[in-house]
């Protein structure tokens, strides 16, 4: 997890934010897969957030949906996903790799055996869409057992209890959710004020990444103006692949100049 | 993180697995519900409701002519007869008084069989609460009746085509839904499963169908049921039925889960049966799943059992050995809907038939007398034209394979 740590030095003096693309591993297949995700680091992203693909993700608006259900349907299993991510590692030593999923997907392999692998594949940190606070001791236990860091998530309605404990906690980086709801570029982000950045910062939290809506350069130059270290963009980022399925090399470019763009933003 | 009031856990089963979002808004409902059991008018507005609206107590119906057994003898509880025809509207009653102590207006509800989207609609409606509620497309399609009955007392339903398009996938939505609406809506879970508070709320505002059971057969036999015999697939009827009995440990627990084409194929709806474990719509607990941890399509002919999980509690009681559960599969359930038409006059609810033709095999095997207190959960009108078609279709099936025989 000290790539985050590396990441967050080196953007400090660089006096600019993160840009964090997601895409869900697999989609539309493992081939393809893989070259979107080299696209991604390509394009300029500073960190990578990877999701594994599962049968009911809740967080999940229809973007996302539609992404897991495309790489399952490739044949996507967990395995498959760390081999991909492996060979992610392979290309690029140095970026944080995150990743996003559901806990069974944990819980089926198993603690200590899930946590493991995700470390030998090269992932820096693991965020469990459906693992709150009062429930996450056992995974974030695991997580720094093997030196992954757990990432908590930062809502909109937080109080300063959970914000205390987030901050005692998490590692790597907080994820600070713009908005209600679940992902999708459908629902814009609803940018929390300088304030209330301030006031979570106020607990010397893991630097805040800005996730959900965020679709747009102007989004993530709001962001890193009110105060987050920077921002995750998902499903806009699924829509390009969405839309240029049958056409990997024009799916490839489009999504190589978004990235720049967005990353231009920080 | 400030604690919560009561315990998430039974045993090692259940928990709250959503997403951080959610908290607050399960935090909150369990905080109203804590202190509606401590307020005297909140039981007062419930046992009213329960009383004048939705017909409580309901009878304990001795069977004249099901039991194939002399020496044993079969009593119904006749959550049937209950307005909105089944047990759901018991539990619902609860939870839409619960809404309006949170001061929320809109209502979120998931169905499969469309009985707890019935139960939802009335109570909206009764109370004057927006409801929406999400129901699988592949059970709209084989639950109309209740569709048109949900619409017509001004319920919203979302046709929910992802992945199966039933309950599984009806809970998704309504979870998705929530995290965007939580300020103002309620999501008025069915069942005994899900997260923390759900499984307990559902579990005490189901209870008094066995608190009444239990009085009602000491009155009738002087004693308490050899059995007390459930349908299961989230488990709301059983655990309302189980509940006063846990303590009484002569009286065996029997939950029955769907069986479907068989639990050694893949449809069935049987996740207590298959002994593994995981965790969905936010709790730990039984659950139908790959070697991966993928949630498997649960299958069966009743759409009210068709769900891949179980609520936490069940797990707990049968790892503890206090409750057993069994399978029943479709053409036992279809076999057991038909036979108490024809011996008692009463259609009952496919749900509720594979509690009744476990109590069939029980009293069939019998050798000493025994009691059975079987939960007709609800009503078979529902059910009416998916049996006439799948009646029908064996019916041509069987005429064929004569025809050929005879070539």
């Amino acid at each position: 997890m000290q790539r985050y740590q590396q990441m967050f030095s080196r953007l400090a003096a660089e006096q600019r934010g993160a840009f964090v693309p997601f895409v869900t591993v697999g989609d539309p297949g493992p081939q393809l897969s893989f070259e979107i995700i080299k696209t991604l680091i390509d394009g300029g992203a500073d960190a990578l957030e990877l999701g594994i693909p599962f049968s009911d993700p809740i967080a999940d608006g229809p973007t996302i949906q539609n992404a897991n259900i495309r790489a399952m349907q490739a044949g996507v299993t967990p395995a498959i996903s760390f081999e991909i991510i492996r060979k992610i590692r392979e290309y690029n030593a140095d970026i944080p790799i995150g990743l996003l999923l559901y806990s069974n997907l944990v819980m089926a392999r198993g603690l200590d055996s899930f946590y493991s692998q995700a470390a030998a594949a090269g992932v820096d940190s693991v965020l469990i869409a459906d693992v709150p606070l009062h429930e996450s001791k056992m995974f974030r236990q695991a997580a720094i057992a093997h030196d992954i860091a757990p990432i908590f998530i930062v809502p909109p309605n937080v109080d300063d209890d959970d914000l205390r404990a987030i901050a005692s906690y998490g590692r790597g980086y907080t994820y600070l959710l713009s908005r209600a709801g679940v992902t999708g570029a459908e629902t814009q982000a609803t940018m929390p004020t300088a304030e209330l950045i301030g006031r979570i910062r106020a607990y010397n939290p893991a630097p805040p990444l800005l996730g959900f809506g965020i679709s747009t350069p102007a989004h993530v130059k709001d962001a890193i103006a009110n105060g987050a270290a920077g921002a995750i963009c998902g499903s806009a980022i699924v829509k390009i692949l969405e839309q240029n399925l049958q056409q990997p090399n024009k799916l490839l470019s489009e999504l190589k100049s978004f990235i720049q763009q967005m990353k231009a933003a920080t | 993180m400030s604690e919560l009031k009561l315990n998430p856990y039974f045993g090692q089963y259940g928990g709250m697995f959503v997403p951080q979002l959610l908290v607050p808004a399960l935090k909150q409902l369990e905080q109203a519900f804590v202190d509606a059991l401590q307020d005297p008018a909140f039981d007062a507005e419930f046992q009213h409701l329960l009383t004048e609206y939705a017909g409580r107590p309901t009878p304990l119906t001795l069977c004249r002519n099901l039991s194939p057994n002399p020496l044993v003898k079969i009593y119904m509880k006749r959550e049937d007869l209950l307005h909105g025809g089944a047990h759901k509207t018991n539990q619902v009653l609860g939870q839409a008084l619960l809404t309006k102590r949170m001061g929320k207006k809109e209502v979120i509800a998931e169905t499969g069989a469309g009985q707890h989207g019935v139960a939802t609609a009335l109570a909206c409606a009764l109370l004057g609460l927006k409801c929406r509620i999400y129901m699988g497309a592949k059970d709209i399609e084989r639950q109309q009746p209740n569709v048109f009955r949900m619409k017509l007392m001004g319920a919203t339903v979302i046709p929910v085509t992802s992945g199966s398009g039933t309950l599984k996938d009806a809970v998704n939505e309504a979870m998705r839904d929530w995290s965007a609406t939580y300020d103002s809506t309620h999501y008025m879970l069915g069942t005994a499963a899900g997260p923390h508070p759900f499984p307990t709320i559902v579990r005490e505002f189901q209870k008094m169908i066995g608190e009444e059971a239990k009085q009602q057969i000491l009155k009738a036999e002087g004693k308490l049921p050899d059995a007390v015999i459930a349908c299961v697939g989230g488990g709301s009827n059983a655990i309302g039925i189980f509940a006063d009995f846990i303590k009484d440990e002569g009286v065996r627990l029997i939950g029955v889960e769907p069986g479907g084409k068989g639990i050694h194929t893949h449809q069935h709806g049987a996740a207590l049966s298959t002994g593994s474990y995981g965790i969905l719509h936010g709790a730990y607990t039984a659950i139908m799943q790959t070697s991966d941890g993928q949630i498997e399509e649960s299958y069966s002919v009743s759409a009210g059992l068709d769900y891949p999980a179980v609520g936490p509690q069940h797990t707990h009681l049968q790892q503890t050995g206090r409750a057993e559960y069994v399978a029943v599969n479709d053409d036992e359930a279809l076999a057991a809907f038909q036979h108490l038409a024809k011996a008692e006059g009463i259609i009952p609810a496919l749900e509720s038939s594979h509690a009744l033709a476990h109590a069939l095999k029980m009293a069939q095997a019998a050798t000493e007398p025994m009691v059975l207190l079987v939960n007709l959960s609800g009503r078979g009108d529902k059910d009416l034209s998916h049996v006439h078609s799948i009646l029908a279709e064996q019916a041509a099936e069987q005429q064929t394979s004569t025809t050929e025989g005879a070539h």
